[in-house]
């Protein structure tokens, strides 16, 4: 019979990833990710702190590190170090980002432009993402980071589709169901062999639905990207974002049919300056053809 | 278990009633205060009506963790047993795995005095005791026939040693096997990689999804 310590020895084992071999030493839990647990450790070679990520079982080829260090982009952490554990599970290490969760950054009251501002890093991100030929498909506010400093970082591309075909990374298999329901796209959950960048399309969408507060062209362009059926979304990551920009331009949205009361009062807020300059003109002259007659 | 075949259906039936029948026949026993006969019996007629009557096709991933199903179609079935007042009989022509019910017993009289708040944890806790031992016993064998013949004595001296007597250091464990202790360190860390690959195996083997299973495993890794 397994003693009683040790069943407490052997399930920690498997909670507590045996670093033995490595640079890295355990500090703490930072969470979970999709298929693996995320660790603050240190790296004792150059005396830093440092995200580990360790995988539960080898998971799609270790992929996601490969993914990750493929893309090279400021809204994506950068991949220090990969590697086999003692155990045989994967980890890989990448840079330590301070700062809050996307849904913890919003629990605060903010204006609604400094949250799309957001939103649109974050589009920039999954758009160079798919440019560069991976799917996320596990797009949510928990797996967007705003740092510190302003910087906004997508993470857990643990669950990414990938069609790089150069440097032989397979695509995943888009059969298996991945993602988070809320923000999941149909064809995804229905576990469709064709997924393709809509579905993030899609995640956004439910993301943008969580900020719109209301705010009529924000919630129409959130639901235009979330359509049932993906080929009446925004096709691509960009138009999505450019409708957002048209918004904050304070131009009329794509995915929105206006009133006509509204559409006025936008164009007269959008030019504000150049209409009260020409009644101003207006004004004057009126006020001078008066006192001309008199 | 929801196989078309017949065979793979027993197949995995069988694997189940290896992993849980020790809880199960515990947890009789101390929850429902059986005999040690009686608990053998109800355990033996669980698993048995189980197979006849497919009791776990019907679980359903999504809504409870194998085991607490288990436990809650367990616990009816006792109480039916009980209410219709008859004990159970053996065979029936299902023949199950051998099950060392003594085994079993033995085991419950060395872990008397441990008070049990919560047969919940308990139940859990005899399931992980189970896929622990089987993943051990495993790697006792691989090793056997690969001629590791350091690598189990050492996990089972380090990794699976009890209170009894105090956990020797690497030190000692090289100056016993004749290694060093950088010979140790590399003989654990295989086996633990060998173990823990063991008892994902045994782990995939009990789950009926992927999903099950992805929860399963998230659950032992905290």
């Amino acid at each position: 019979m397994i003693p009683e310590p040790a069943i407490d020895r052997l399930a920690a084992m498997f909670r507590t990833p045996d670093l033995t071999g490595t640079r890295y030493e355990i500090i703490s839990t930072l969470g979970r990710g999709g298929m693996g647990v995320v660790y603050l450790a240190r790296d004792t070679a150059l005396d830093r702190e440092v995200a580990l990520k360790i995988f539960d079982r080898p998971p799609g080829d270790a992929n996601e590190a490969r993914i990750i260090a493929r893309l090279e982009h400021p809204g994506i952490v950068p991949v220090h170090d990969f590697g086999e554990l003692p155990d045989g599970r994967l980890f890989y290490a990448m840079k330590r980002v301070r700062g809050d969760r996307l849904d913890r950054w919003m629990s605060v009251a903010r204006d609604l432009s400094e949250c799309l501002a957001v939103f649109l890093r974050v589009c920039e991100t999954v758009a160079f993402a798919h440019a560069h030929g991976v799917v996320h498909r596990d797009l949510k506010p928990e797996n967007v980071m705003v740092g510190e400093f302003g910087e906004v970082l997508v993470l857990d591309w643990g669950a990414a589709a990938a069609d790089i075909a150069d440097c032989g990374l397979r695509i995943a298999d888009s059969t298996t169901i991945v993602g988070t329901p809320h923000y999941m796209a149909p064809e995804q959950a229905r576990g469709d062999a064709a997924i393709d960048q809509r579905a993030d399309v899609f995640a956004l969408g439910a993301m943008l639905a969580g900020i719109a507060r209301g705010v009529a062209p924000v919630a129409a362009i959130a639901r235009k990207a979330q359509s049932a059926d993906a080929a009446l979304r925004y096709q691509s990551v960009p138009a999505l974002a450019a409708d957002v920009n048209r918004y904050l331009a304070g131009r009329a949205v794509e995915a929105h049919r206006e009133p006509l009361f509204d559409r006025v009062a936008r164009v007269v807020r959008r030019n504000r300056l150049a209409i009260l300059l020409v009644l101003t003109y207006l004004i004057v002259r009126v006020m001078l053809i008066f006192l001309f007659r008199v | 278990m929801r196989s078309d075949s017949a065979e793979v259906r027993r197949s995995a039936f069988d694997a189940m009633v290896a992993a849980y029948w020790k809880p199960v026949f515990k947890y009789v026993r101390l929850k429902w205060r059986a005999s040690p006969d009686d608990a053998a019996d109800l355990t033996q007629g669980f698993f048995m009506r189980a197979f006849e009557k497919d009791f776990f096709a019907s679980f359903d991933p999504a809504r409870a963790r194998f085991r607490t199903y288990l436990r809650t179609c367990l616990d009816g079935f006792v109480a039916n047993a009980r209410q219709a007042d008859a004990r159970l009989k053996r065979g029936g022509g299902v023949t199950l795995v051998p099950l060392d019910f003594d085994e079993a017993e033995r085991e419950l009289s060395r872990q008397a005095g441990n008070a049990i708040a919560d047969y919940d944890a308990y139940f859990h806790r005899e399931w992980l005791r189970g896929l622990f031992a089987a993943a051990a016993a495993r790697l006792r064998d691989d090793c056997a026939a690969r001629g590791r013949r350091d690598r189990y004595p050492l996990f089972e001296a380090y990794d699976l040693a009890g209170d009894d007597r105090p956990r020797p250091t690497y030190a000692e464990l090289a100056r016993r096997h004749g290694l060093t202790t950088i010979d140790v360190t590399n003989e654990l860390a295989a086996a633990r990689r060998e173990f823990r690959r063991f008892v994902v195996e045994a782990l995939r083997q009990q789950c009926a999804s992927d999903e099950e299973f992805e929860n399963e495993l998230r659950g032992l890794t905290g």
